[in-house]
């Protein structure tokens, strides 16, 4: 693939000056051990949670232990049971309506926070995950007393006890996701953050006693791996729900095989997006920018392979090669900032790892010039050209700022190489005709597909994947299903 | 006339992604220094306009001191064009001596074109005779929306010629082609056609210039540029009347077309209003302090 012999000069002939988001009123506790049946309670062990744009410590948090998890699970059955399960919808509804009202509120400070505990740029904490969070709760909430007439002649009723474990590319949005339909279906929960951004999470507790939700109806409880795989094997638990990789959700199906408990898995992704030669180009280069470069492209749903019709491959690419030049990244609390920090060294090390052998495997490699903040954990936004359906940046998922392009000559082909994944996420397809979009979606294998546009989220839209990306789908009246027992 | 329009490169444009985009750019946080910077570019870029039919000979005189002198008493910079109907060409030159300030002049009978090409191209011709640097000619929208693009693409071409060195603008009138496609399909017909500038509006059509409108046709300035090594200009018109405004433009230049486009040379703001509200934020950021507009010249 030839780079442009014109190149467009994006230098600092006139430099943004910084726009740092205020921190001041952004308040947090130097500790948080876990929130059970309704409060805080210490931790045995600790351990020190950073902000990943320049590598301090933002907190101490604790170390569930089995013992810990028990006591959660206890006070949640004990919450389902007694109150939150025998509570008629529209009273449920109303907690529902607070929680998100109050998100709304603070939606200033969660933004910061997540950004600061996550790396990623305030401004899509501020335009995507806090509202969006919000919305779910209202979403749900409007559902809560309506069940009987979703689910007409089924008699719809709670499961009992959800162990959620989530991911930490989206926490806030995550813990929204997971909490909002279990609630509203009336079941009760115990969640683990990430055990790098717990953060966002603690707040929700604060919000969940500002809005007197219940004692028990929602725990947290922080912790790594260890502290997931005693709540998925507590045997209190009637339905385990997980976002993250496929290869942490292949070990919980094993776990669970043979016992009672309901599973949702929502994993990993090698989203494709396919550019079709009549696609409105600028566009579709935009849209590939928020395909993969969102979020550092920490998005599960992510379109990390680019598929484009090979007569417009150079003129793509070209545009691309100028668009990522204008990338700023850096400072996730700069308003001007597009690509934040990656979310810890083990991912950066990952992303490198898979980029390293993309480089070798004989791809030719394509970066931004932009310079890199000399602490914390940056990545310049990177995508391959001459990448073949072999290639690992080809087939596993990177979870990072970096693309695979490769080429296709006909709307079958395109298809085919399309579905020739493990994984079965997302899709994008970028044409002009409205026909050819329908159809190509129609046989895309992917639970969530895009028309001329990427990584566009409604709490009334469902999504889940196909394949390894995991079973279950989460937002829209599909997303209530997982929690509840119909006849 | 032998060359003609090509529609190879005619790509279509999205309309909802465009005015996405267009708004992701609005959302970039200008402070401080990089403020004063850019409103100091934006006077600089500014083709300070008076289209008015009572326009007298002591009007345009006073705009053109204004123009050579934005702000009495500070480092602001003259402007870089004034732009007048062709009557008054010989005022504003006189007036605006050797300041470095242009002499833009609207002709081909501006707004609406509506007149013989013949007649269209004579004016061009007196107006350069009588000492235009800038010739802003209107495209022949009947023709254009007739579907008749090679008669828009020749009658540009024959106004490129009528021009000699006077450099040429040419106005698409986007508020009345209305669709994306119809801004991105006159703008490549005006740049293959010899334009030196594109520009959006007359400023007596609603719309005028909007963001989403000039990202399309920066694209296909950019385009143009990658496939031949030829820069053309830009000018936004009508409509930009706030300071915040006029720094959002500059966004969009810096970030789809790059550094070389951020000159005087390759992009102009028509506008009449928006001198004074910069002048008010200038001053705002040298004193910390807004003041009355009633402290600034009327342009």
């Amino acid at each position: 693939m030839n780079i442009p012999t014109r190149e467009l000069l994006f230098g600092d002939l006139w430099d943004y000056a910084p726009a740092p988001e205020a921190r001041d009123h952004v308040r947090f506790e130097k500790r948080y051990g876990h929130f059970i049946d309704g409060r805080f309670v210490d931790a045995e062990s600790w351990f020190e949670v950073i902000d990943p744009s320049n590598e301090e410590v933002l907190c101490e948090v604790g170390e569930a232990s089995a013992k810990t998890v028990d006591k959660a699970v206890a006070a949640a059955r004990k919450a389902q049971s007694g109150v939150w399960g025998k509570m008629p919808g529209r009273e449920r509804a109303k907690y529902l309506y607070r929680i998100a009202r109050i998100i709304q509120e603070k939606a200033r400070e969660l933004a910061i926070l997540e950004s600061m505990n996550g790396g990623k740029p305030i401004r899509e904490s501020k335009s995507v995950d806090v509202p969006l969070a919000a919305a779910h709760f209202f979403y749900y909430a409007g559902w809560a007393d309506k069940l009987r007439y979703a689910f007409a002649g089924a008699d719809p009723r709670p499961i009992g006890v959800a162990g959620q474990i989530i991911p930490w590319n989206f926490p806030l949005l995550m813990a929204a996701w997971k909490i909002a339909p279990a609630l509203a279906a009336g079941n009760t929960v115990v969640l683990k953050p990430a055990e790098t951004t717990p953060l966002t999470a603690m707040k929700l507790a604060e919000i969940f006693m500002e809005a007197e939700l219940p004692a028990g109806v929602v725990n947290l409880v922080n912790g790594f791996g260890k502290t997931g795989a005693a709540i998925v094997e507590h045997p209190d638990v009637d339905k385990i729900a997980f976002t993250g990789s496929t290869d942490v959700g292949k070990i919980i199906q094993r776990t669970l095989a043979g016992t009672r408990k309901r599973l949702t898995l929502e994993l990993g992704g090698k989203g494709a997006n396919i550019i079709f030669a009549d696609a409105a180009i600028d566009q579709a280069v935009e849209g590939i920018v928020d395909g993969i470069y969102f979020n550092q492209g920490h998005v599960c749903c992510a379109g990390s392979r680019l598929l484009v019709e090979e007569c417009v491959e150079d003129e793509v690419v070209e545009k691309l090669h100028h668009r990522i030049q204008t990338l700023r990244v850096g400072d996730p609390l700069d308003k001007n900032t597009d690509i934040g920090a990656i979310n810890s060294r083990a991912q950066l090390e990952k992303i490198q790892e898979l980029v390293d052998s993309g480089v070798e495997e004989g791809a030719t490699i394509h970066q931004s010039k932009c310079a890199l903040p000399d602490k914390g954990f940056f990545f310049r936004p990177t995508f391959f050209t001459g990448v073949s359906q072999t290639h690992r940046v080809a087939r596993e998922e990177i979870f990072g700022p970096v693309l695979s392009v490769l080429t296709f000559r006909t709307p079958e082909e395109a298809i085919e190489k399309a579905n020739n994944t493990a994984y079965g996420l997302s899709a994008g397809v970028w044409t002009d005709k409205g026909s050819k979009l329908f159809q190509v979606a129609g046989a895309l294998r992917a639970g969530v597909i895009w028309g001329n546009s990427f990584n566009k989220f409604d709490p009334g839209s469902p999504f889940g994947g196909y394949k390894e990306s995991g079973f279950g789908r989460e937002g829209g009246w599909h997303g209530l299903l997982p929690y509840l027992e119909v006849r | 006339m032998t060359r003609h329009f090509v529609a190879s490169q005619m790509r279509t444009v999205d309309q909802v992604g465009v005015e996405e985009r267009a708004a992701r750019l609005s959302s970039r946080s200008i402070k401080k220094g990089a403020k004063v910077q850019g409103l100091r570019l934006a006077v600089a870029m500014m083709d300070l306009t008076s289209l008015e039919g009572r326009d007298t000979a002591g009007r345009i005189q006073s705009l053109c001191r204004k123009a050579m002198v934005p702000l009495p008493g500070s480092d602001v910079p003259h402007v870089a064009a004034v732009c007048v109907y062709p009557p008054l060409v010989s005022v504003a030159k006189r007036a605006l001596g050797r300041s470095g300030v242009h002499v833009a002049a609207v002709a081909t009978y501006f707004p609406s074109g509506q007149a013989q090409l013949s007649e269209r191209l004579d004016e061009v011709r007196r107006t350069v005779a009588a000492g235009a640097d800038e010739i802003d000619m209107v495209i022949n929208r009947n023709a254009f929306l007739a579907g008749d693009h090679a008669q828009v693409f020749d009658e540009i071409a024959a106004c490129k010629e009528a021009c000699g060195k006077a450099h040429l603008k040419v106005i698409l009138e986007t508020g009345e082609l209305v669709t994306y496609d119809n801004v991105r399909r006159a703008s490549l017909i005006a740049i293959e056609a010899g334009a030196d500038f594109i520009k959006t509006s007359t400023g007596k059509v609603t719309p005028a210039a909007t963001l989403p409108v000039t990202l399309v046709m920066l694209e296909t300035i950019r385009d143009h540029y990658i496939r031949t090594g030829k820069m053309v200009g830009m000018k936004p018109a009508g409509g930009i009347r706030t300071a915040k405004d006029a720094l959002r433009y500059l966004i969009m230049v810096k970030e789809t077309l790059g550094d070389a486009w951020l000159s005087p040379d390759w992009f102009r703001f028509g506008a009449s209003t928006l001198l004074n509200d910069v002048l008010l934020q200038l001053e705002k950021e040298r004193t910390g302090r807004y003041q009355s507009d009633r402290y600034l010249s009327l342009p």
